[in-house]
């Protein structure tokens, strides 16, 4: 059996108070997996992630990372528990090298070894390497999203979230991109990707849950979810379907 | 024109740039305007005079002139000790006032909130030691000539010394330390700094501690060039923010500069216009830059 690194249940949040966004979104990310979100402009793929993050408040419902509940974890803690995030769009300091950005993420740790962890990552990202005086503002778009994702990866996460990596890049990149997160889950990190880029985010995932309306409509594994009528009637159909939130699970 | 102006100039800009540093930082991590930093300065002021006494009663030796300068050690181990003091104070009015208006949102009121606080602890000032002013020490100090026409006094020397001193270690903290780094992350981007690890509150704790200090700083270096009075550092709140807003505000080494430019602007204008113009220099300098140069000569962003 398959142990679950991060289990979302029944998950409610929202920015205002009354207002919630997520209406009970239930997700989860097995060890050694990509898992996907899929959804419509919207749905609250974002808000999802973000609350997960501890950026959005919660309502009700349960996060677990392990068998630990971090529901009520405050966002600057999660990286200590071993949950780290890129979020959708300024997930970079562009007002800093890229070296400050990198050592930024080391100092949290408060050890010597995460420094060490720097020169790996440059390692692993030799782009980042040559490029490490340079301001992050004036990183290409390719470029900044890899930045984004070593400096989250300097901790050592368990799970590594991810909001769109692939928004605003020309298929060629996306495809650079997304070549690492297989390097990243290949070395036992489980990985958990929110994506509108539905076609590249099946190509690498192992399993894919689709949102709608602030909860999760479908699930399934990745490999027959690009088959399935439903991806394709939200995906590629003209219509505007809507998916029954609870009949519609497998 | 006789050149004297610049060193006096210099002199005031020194005192200047070390409040306008407390009013970038806090500015650019709170994005809040706080009218009562020039407090900061009197309460630093004051709070040394105080620390200077109990030392002289504890070692009269203390306050005897060391060396050429008008005030012994015991009003520098006072000024370090008050540095502490008013970094806490600042400290406190944060978590007793500033922090649970910003947790409300509007940010206007928190503004406003600094102007009342600014007026209370200036009259907390005025109530404790009256208005009259006092001194750290009043021994009159001779001028030497560094340069043709220029002369300075062994204070203001000092002065402009740990001026720099003080500028270069705060530049050394931003741009070489972990807390450095996470102060510039926190001002640009609150939330990813959150993601990254970053604990924000303590930012921010550090922010006014820094900031309350120097500002202590500078009301030491006022009160050892001027005088000690309840108004010293409000009267300062000004040029201030001319400074911060000149050098770009978020910018530490512009705070400065900004100051250099005030201070020496006002000099000028005292010998060449008159003494009456001072307080005029750093509004018209102000009301400049925000219609030629909002984001001042350093800034990024306004
Ligand atoms: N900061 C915010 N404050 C208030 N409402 C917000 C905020 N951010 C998003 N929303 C609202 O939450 C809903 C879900 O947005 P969210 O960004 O989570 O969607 P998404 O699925 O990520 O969409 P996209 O694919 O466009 O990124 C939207 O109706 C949006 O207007
Ligand atoms: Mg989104």
């Amino acid at each position: 059996m398959k142990t679950t690194v991060l289990r979302v249940e029944n998950l409610v949040a929202g920015y205002e108070p009354g207002l919630p966004i997520l209406n009970g979104a239930s997700i989860h990310v097995n060890a050694g997996e990509i898992a996907t979100v899929l959804g419509p402009n919207g749905a609250g793929k974002s808000t999802l992630i973000k609350a997960i993050a501890g950026l959005v408040p919660k309502v009700s419902g349960q996060v677990c990372l392990g068998d630990r509940d971090i529901t009520d974890v405050p966002a600057h803690r999660m990286i200590g528990n071993g949950l780290a995030f890129v979020p959708q769009t300024e997930n970079v300091f562009a007002t800093m090298t890229v070296d400050d950005n990198l050592r930024l993420a080391a100092g949290v740790m408060r050890s010597k070894s995460a420094l060490v962890r720097v020169d790996e990552l440059y390692g692993f990202f030799p782009d980042l390497a040559r490029q490490r005086r340079l301001l992050a503002g004036r990183l290409s778009g390719g470029q900044r999203q890899m930045l984004a994702v070593a400096r989250a990866l300097i901790v050592s996460p368990t799970v590594l979230m991810l909001d769109e990596p692939s928004a605003g890049l020309s298929p060629k990149l996306v495809e650079i991109v997304f070549q690492k997160l297989l390097e990243i889950r290949a070395t036992g990190i489980s990985i958990l990707l929110v994506e509108q880029n539905v076609r590249a985010a099946l190509g690498i995932a192992d399993r894919a849950t689709i949102m709608v309306e602030g909860r999760n409509a479908h699930e399934g594994a990745a490999a027959t979810l690009a088959d399935d009528p439903i991806v394709a009637s939200l995906y590629l159909g003209a219509s505007k379907a809507r998916l029954p939130a609870t009949e519609a699970r497998p | 024109m006789n050149p004297q102006f610049i060193a006096d100039g210099l002199v005031a800009g020194a005192m200047i740039g070390l409040g306008a540093i407390g009013v970038t930082l806090t500015y650019s991590i709170l994005r809040f305007s706080n009218f009562a930093h020039g407090e900061f300065i009197s309460w630093g002021a004051y709070a040394t005079l105080l620390t200077a006494g109990l030392i002289g009663y504890l070692a009269p030796s203390s306050n005897e002139g060391y060396g050429p300068f008008s005030v012994g050690w015991g009003v520098l181990v006072a000024g370090l000790i008050a540095m502490v003091l008013t970094g806490l104070l600042a400290v406190l009015l944060d978590r007793l006032l500033f922090r649970r208006l910003r947790r409300k949102g509007a940010s206007i009121t928190v503004v406003m909130a600094s102007f009342g606080a600014s007026m209370a602890l200036r009259a907390l000032l005025e109530f404790l030691f009256t208005s009259s002013p006092r001194y750290f020490s009043r021994d009159l100090q001779i001028a030497v000539p560094v340069v043709p026409g220029i002369r300075v006094t062994p204070d203001q020397m000092a002065l402009l010394g740990m001026t720099v001193t003080l500028a270069l270690a705060v530049h050394l903290i931003l741009t070489q330390t972990h807390m450095g780094r996470s102060m510039r992350a926190v001002s640009e981007n609150p939330a990813l700094a959150r993601v990254l690890g970053i604990d924000i509150d303590h930012v921010i704790h550090i922010t006014w501690l820094l900031g309350g200090a120097l500002a202590c700083a500078s009301g030491v270096m006022l009160g050892l060039v001027v005088q000690i009075r309840p108004y010293m550092g409000f009267d300062m709140l000004l040029p201030l923010f001319a400074s911060a807003i000149l050098g770009g505000i978020g910018s530490v080494p512009g705070a400065i500069i900004g100051a250099l430019v005030v201070g020496v602007s006002e000099a000028a204008t005292v010998q060449l216009i008159g003494a009456e113009w001072r307080a005029a220099v750093a509004f018209l300098l102000l009301i400049a830059v925000l219609l030629i140069r909002p984001s001042g000569l350093f800034g990024k962003r306004v």
